[in-house]
Parts: structure tokens; sequence; C-alpha cells
């Protein structure tokens, strides 16, 4: 029986989870745990309705605007970093401090200085996903193989063309891995962002479902984010096994 | 077999208006303060020769091969390739890798085609281009592969491809064959040799094997550690139209490397 | 081959000084001075009025510091950190270990604590007050909650790479498997498992201020809303400061106590 269970592949656990949480839910275990099945009822009229479209696209551009810069910013200084050691040392400092540090507590400087709408969501994903893409980025720099780089130079490659022929792709596989993290933080942020402005967007809802003990609907909003960072998530995933061929044989 | 022993004066063994494709002049070299790779060297490398630079570890010899490259600086000295002096990588010289530095995301005719890419020549001419010398180095099938889909030999044969195809006066090989297996090294020493004939090509050679050397050398200049200096110059005196193994069985041959040997081992640790 | 090979790094000889003080922690305090005087400037021009000088935010937490305010907050927000962290940090790594030795168990947790860990659990946290109230309990859960899933994740993965070679060793020499978890694994796999809890340790403060923020306000959350709420905002920021430093130094001093005792050899001096 053991055995066979093994052979199952691990994602299927996760079916025993929604089982257990289906029976915790008739059984009324918890008030805040409604059934999954009324969870995924509410979800689809949830995705329905007009109003949480226009929230959700909002949010959606705002996410990728912040996204496109924090991927560009945080590329750049992580090569800087992996470049340069005054740079490491001292952009080093500053990406570590702030790539472990409660963010959450710098949003509600953001939404003074900001102000309550998109700009705020587009610098909250920049800040929360900044720094562990320069992070991975300097990681993978700093494992490209020195012969590789002298290669480049005994051919006579210019600075620029070392940049981009040879270290942009020798690093690409931990670049990927840090746009991925990076992704799953910047869904973390614009979360904590909406919920601390509960007035505006998706936070509106939050803040009227749980107002209204709208248990099934809380809870189908929370699946739809936590699906929305795991897709991304395995987009860039797919990526990363495109690469995941040469990465394994970098010396 | 002949030996000149002298150290820090001009060293070449051969009259003076030799020509050479590289020399380098008092090159010192230190890294950090203390540690001296490279004592006022001097030595010249007559062209369409194979020069090896051997010696124990710490003795200097891939230092002076970087710098002759322009991959490393020197600290005082100077380096001419084709008697103009020189200080960064340059066209003249094509450097070959002891762990290969392929692109690991290139398939074979790529990474061959890498330094004319470099150029800008245009893809159809510096593909035709490699696929030449892919067959050259007897590797024709495998252009669409991709490095981690070959064995060692194979890559360091895609490395020196890549070497040939810029067309350089000298290659510069840093110990290509350290990194294979023992039987292919030796199938690749005698390759090597068919292949520089043909192509008449100037070789400065690193290595740490005797026998590499002695078998494949023009020159061999031995080097001293701590500092780096050249102890001794030897020319193999080796007819290389016999067969490998009879080579390899030969008198000369064999004392050579004794006596390399002998002299060697009183800088082992 | 030595390291200077490689590329043009460091110009400059590692043990030059300036002004008595290595030239690279001489740049890194310097970026921090050129930091504050921006903030300076920045505050005095009209941007916001909501962007306090950096002075009047020095001076706020000066005040703060010195009439206990600070430490009460600390005090306050340390503690569901201290006992969520305590608790995460010792069923996360018996969870993860458990999970590194045994496949029913990693097939059965792993899928759940991946999802955990990618998933804005954030969102979760309005839901706690339901459960568990506005007290103690509730933010507890909350730092359970952020940093259960990374140690055991970490643990979990630090014995499955724990050394085959060691493990084979053992073995050849008849060692019990008890020998084998208790003697190889655990301890080969400790430079790991720490290093989650460093990890745990940052992600249960992010929980904690988390809580504070959306929960119910005490400790240093309470600072921020507070000050926020009366419009004094240069101790708004100056709170906001606190919880960055604290977060730096905490995590840097994890860092140095994991560098110095489990991984020489990844002591700074490239």
């Amino acid at each position: 029986m053991l055995e066979y269970i093994k052979r199952i592949p691990p994602v299927f656990s996760l079916l025993i989870w929604i089982s257990l949480w289906e029976i915790a839910g008739r059984l009324e275990l918890a008030f805040i745990l409604p059934p999954f099945s009324d969870v995924v009822e509410q979800l689809f009229i949830l995705i329905g309705r007009g109003d949480f479209q226009s929230a959700a696209l909002q949010t959606f551009k705002a996410f990728v605007i912040g996204m496109t810069i924090a991927i560009v910013v945080g590329i750049t200084i992580g090569f800087m970093m992996g470049t340069s050691k005054v740079a490491n040392n001292v952009l080093g400092m500053w990406v570590n401090i702030f790539a472990s540090a409660p963010l959450s507590s710098l949003v509600p400087v953001l939404m003074l200085l900001f102000g309550l709408g998109q700009t705020t969501i587009v610098v909250t994903v920049v800040l929360f996903s900044t720094w562990i893409i320069a992070l991975d980025t300097y990681a993978g720099v700093y494992h490209i193989s020195p012969s590789l780089k002298e290669m480049g130079r005994s051919f006579q490659a210019t600075r620029w063309q070392l940049l981009t022929k040879v270290l942009f792709w020798a690093a690409l596989p931990e670049i990927l891995a840090g746009c991925r993290l990076g992704l799953i933080r910047a869904v973390k942020g614009i979360v904590i962002g909406q919920l601390l402005v509960s007035i505006v967007a998706l936070g509106r809802f939050f803040r009227t479902f749980s107002d209204n003990f709208q248990f099934e609907e809380f809870w189908a909003l929370t699946i739809i984010l936590f699906i929305f960072a795991l897709s991304f998530s395995s987009i860039l995933g797919y990526f990363e096994h495109k690469v995941e061929y040469y990465a394994k044989d970098r010396i | 077999m002949s030996s000149a022993n002298a150290t820090n004066s001009l060293h070449d063994a051969t009259s003076v208006d030799q020509d050479n494709v590289a020399e380098v002049r008092n090159l010192t070299k230190f890294y950090g303060e203390d540690i001296h790779a490279l004592d006022s060297v001097n030595l010249s490398f007559p062209r369409g020769q194979m020069t090896t630079l051997l010696g124990p570890s710490g003795c200097g010899k891939t230092t002076m091969l970087k710098i002759i490259a322009g991959l490393l600086d020197a600290t005082s000295g100077q380096v001419l390739i084709n008697g103009k002096e020189v200080n960064s990588p340059g066209p003249e010289r094509a450097f070959v890798f002891q762990d290969f530095a392929l692109l690991p995301w290139a398939t074979v005719l790529r990474n061959v085609a890498f330094g004319l890419e470099l150029k800008g020549v245009p893809r159809a001419e510096r593909e035709e281009k490699a696929r030449h010398y892919i067959d050259e180095v007897g590797l024709t099938g495998v252009e669409s592969k991709y490095p981690h889909e070959l064995s060692g030999g194979m890559r360091q044969r895609v490395g020196l491809a890549r070497a040939l195809v810029v067309n350089a006066d000298v290659l510069l090989m840093d110990e290509p064959f350290s990194a294979v297996d023992e039987q292919n090294r030796r199938k690749f020493q005698e390759d090597l040799l068919h292949l520089l004939a043909a192509e008449k090509k100037s070789v400065i050679f690193v290595t740490h094997s005797i026998e590499e050397a002695v078998y494949v050398s023009d020159q061999i200049v031995l080097l001293s550690p701590r500092p780096g200096r050249i102890h001794s110059i030897i020319r193999p005196e080796i007819s290389h139209d016999a067969e490998p193994d009879a080579i390899r069985r030969d008198k000369n041959y064999l004392d050579t490397i004794e006596e390399i040997w002998s002299e060697l081992r009183k800088y082992l640790d | 081959m030595t390291t200077d090979t490689s590329t043009e790094l460091a110009r400059m000889p590692k043990s030059e000084k300036i002004l008595g003080i290595y030239y690279l922690t001489f740049y890194q305090i310097l970026s921090v001075v050129v930091v504050f005087v921006l903030w300076e400037i920045a505050g005095r021009y009209p941007i916001s009025p909501a962007f306090p000088t950096f002075s009047a935010t020095m001076y706020a937490l000066f005040e703060m510091i010195f009439d206990g305010r600070m430490i009460a907050a600390f005090a306050e927000t340390l503690k569901p950190l201290a006992i969520g962290v305590t608790i995460s940090a010792v069923f996360g790594v018996f969870l993860g270990v458990s999970m590194g030795l045994n496949r029913l168990f990693q097939w059965f947790w792993e899928p759940i604590f991946v999802v955990l860990q990618a998933s804005p659990v954030a969102a979760l946290i309005p839901l706690i007050t339901y459960a568990y109230g506005i007290g103690l309990a509730a933010k507890t859960v909350a730092v359970i909650m952020l940093a259960a899933p990374i140690i055991v994740l970490n643990s979990y993965k630090a014995v499955r790479h724990a050394s085959p070679s060691l493990i084979q060793m053992c073995r050849s020499f008849q060692g019990t498997r008890l020998q084998e978890i208790v003697i190889v694994i655990v301890p080969n796999a400790a430079p790991v498992i720490f290093a989650g809890l460093r990890l745990g340790v940052a992600a249960g403060f992010i929980g904690v201020i988390l809580a504070e923020l959306l929960i119910t306000p005490t400790g240093i959350g309470d600072l921020i809303t507070y000050h926020r709420s009366i419009a004094e905002y240069n101790y708004m920021y100056a709170a906001v400061f606190t919880v960055i430093l604290f977060s730096s130094v905490m995590v840097g001093m994890l860092e140095t106590a994991e560098i110095k005792y489990f991984r020489p050899e990844k002591k700074k001096g490239r």
C-alpha cells in the first residue's frame, strides 16, 4: 500500500488536504472554514462579477508595470554587484537590508506619499521584488566560470558583447529563479497593500467579506490570489526548466 | 638532444635573425606583495614551431602564457607579438583553455564560430569556416550538439577548432589535455601534430607532463618556481615521421624525458 | 590558479585604509551618510506634507527611546515573535527532518508547505482574529503562519541533501539507522537548518508586524498607526526606521553566528 502511494505524484496529496477541508467544513468544525465546495462555487461567482474584474484588472496592470521595473532594476543592480567589488559591498549592504526586512512596515509610508491608487501598487511591487531579483542575479554572475569570461576577452569581445553574449546567458538560470521569487514576493506585497488600504480595489472586497462574515467569498478571493501567484510562479518555472539543460553543465 | 643552460639573457636556440612570432622581455609578475610568479624572464618563440613551457606548479608557466595572451597584466616587462608590443588580447593570438570554456547554451557550430561572431562576420561565412575546422578536428556530424552531450575529449576539439577558425598567428594552449582521459590524451597529441603541420601554426604550449612536452615540442623551456625563472631550454631531436608508438620507445625520446625529470625533481615540494 | 587571473576586480588592495577603516567599510558608511543627507534635503522640499526630514525623524526617535516608549513597544512586539518562532522552530525542524527521512511524510506534507510558502498568506491574517481574538495568541499564530513553512522546507531540503557518501560510509561500518540520523545526517544538515531558522526569524518578524498593522495595534505597529492617525509623521517614520534597523541588525547577527559556527569557509574576504 505504502509503495503504491509513493508512486503517485506528490501534488496529489493536496487532494487529500482539500478533502479534509471539505469534511471539516461540512462538519462545521470552525465557522471560519466553510466547505471547500461552497468556496469553489463562490469563486466562480466572484470571477464573473464586473466590479471584481475591473478591480483585478487594475491591480494586474500595476503589477505588470511594477514587475518590469523591478526586473530591470534588480538585474542591473545584481550585475553591478557581481562585477565590481565596491558595488558589491555598498549595494549589497542595502539590498540585504531590504531583502529580509518587514517591508510591510513601509507600506503605510508609501500610502502616505503616493496615495491610494495605482502608483502605490506599482511602488509596492517594486519595493517587494527588486531585492531578491538583485541577490539572485548577483549569485548567478558571481558563479560564472572565470575561464568563460577570459575566453570572451581572449577573442577581444567588447564589454557590451561580453555582457550580452556571455554573462547574461551564463547567469540566466539564477536570474529566472530570482524573478520567480520576486514575483511571489510582489504578490504578497500587493495583498498586504490591499489589506492595509481596504478602501479601493481588491482591498475593498477583503474588507467587505470579512466585515460581513462572508467567509466563502473571502476564501474564494484568497484562493484566486493564491492561484494567481502559483500560476505565474509556474510560468517562470517553465522557463527555468528550458535553460536547465545547460544550467548544471556550467563549469 | 641539445640544451642551453643560462638564466637571464635573451634566449633562442638558433640564429639572431630568427623570425619570432612572440617575445617576452624582462617579464616580471608579482601577485600581491609576496608571490613572485615571474622574475625578469626573457624568451623568444620562433615562428612555425611549438614551444612548450614546462615546470612544476608555481613556476609561472600559466602566468606567462596568460600575460602573452593579454589576459593578465605583467608587473613590468614587455610582450611583443610580430615585433610589436601588446598589452591586451588581439587577433594575432588565440587561446585554448584547460577547462574548454565552451558556451554551454550554444551548439558546437556556434561555439566554433564564436570568435568570428564577435568580429561581426556574417553568419553564412562564419558557419562555413566553422564547418571546415570542425571537420579538421574530426568532429564532423556533431555540429548541432550541445557541450553537455559531448565527452571531454570532444569538447576540447571544439575549443581547438574555435581557436583555429580565427586564423591567428600563434596558438596559446593552457594544459589543453589535462582534463581529458589518458587514452584520448595520446590520440590528441598525435592528431594535434598532424593538424599543426598542415596549418603551419606557431604554438606556445603549457603542460606539466614531461612525456607530452617531449612528444609534441620543437623546444621545451624548463621553468623553475619561486620565483619563476628559466632553468634551461631543450630541443628534443625527435623525428615525427616515425610511427607514434615507435617514437614513444625511441631512445632519444626516453633519454630526454629522463634528463628533464632529473632536473625538475629538485623542485618538488 | 590564483585569483587574479579572472577579471579586473579589486584594483585596490584589500588592506588599504582610509581614515583608519578599511576602504570598503568606508564606502558603506559613506553610502549611509549620503542617504541620510538626501533624506534631509528631500524632507525640506515641499514634496508632500507627510515627508519629515531625517533630523525630525531622529529627534522623534531619540525622544521615544528616552521616554521608554520604544523599549516598551519592542518588548510588546517581541513577545509573539519569540514564542511563535520557538514553536515554529521546534515543530518545524522536527517535521522537516521527518519529511527528509520518510518518503510518505514528504509526499503528504511537501506540496502543502510549498503552496503555503508561495502564497500570500497575509491574506489569511484577518481571519485569524475570528479564531484567536486580538491578543497574543492571534499574533503568535501570524508569526507561525509565516515562519513555519520556511523552517520546514529548509530542514527538509537539508536532510534530503545530506552527503550520500557520508551516509554510505556510516552504513559500511554497520551503523544503525538511528546512529545514521543522529551522528551523520543531522550534523551534516545543521548549517542549512540553521539558515532556515534565520530565514524563519526574519519571516516571523514580518508576520508580527503585519499582525500589528492588520489586527490590533500593539508594540511597534501601534507606534506606526497611532502617530499616523495624529499626523505626527516624524514619529511614525521613526518607528518604521527602527523596524528596518532592528531587522538588519538581527539578521546580520544571525548570519555572523551562522558563518562562525557552521560555515567557516564562507567568511567574507573574497
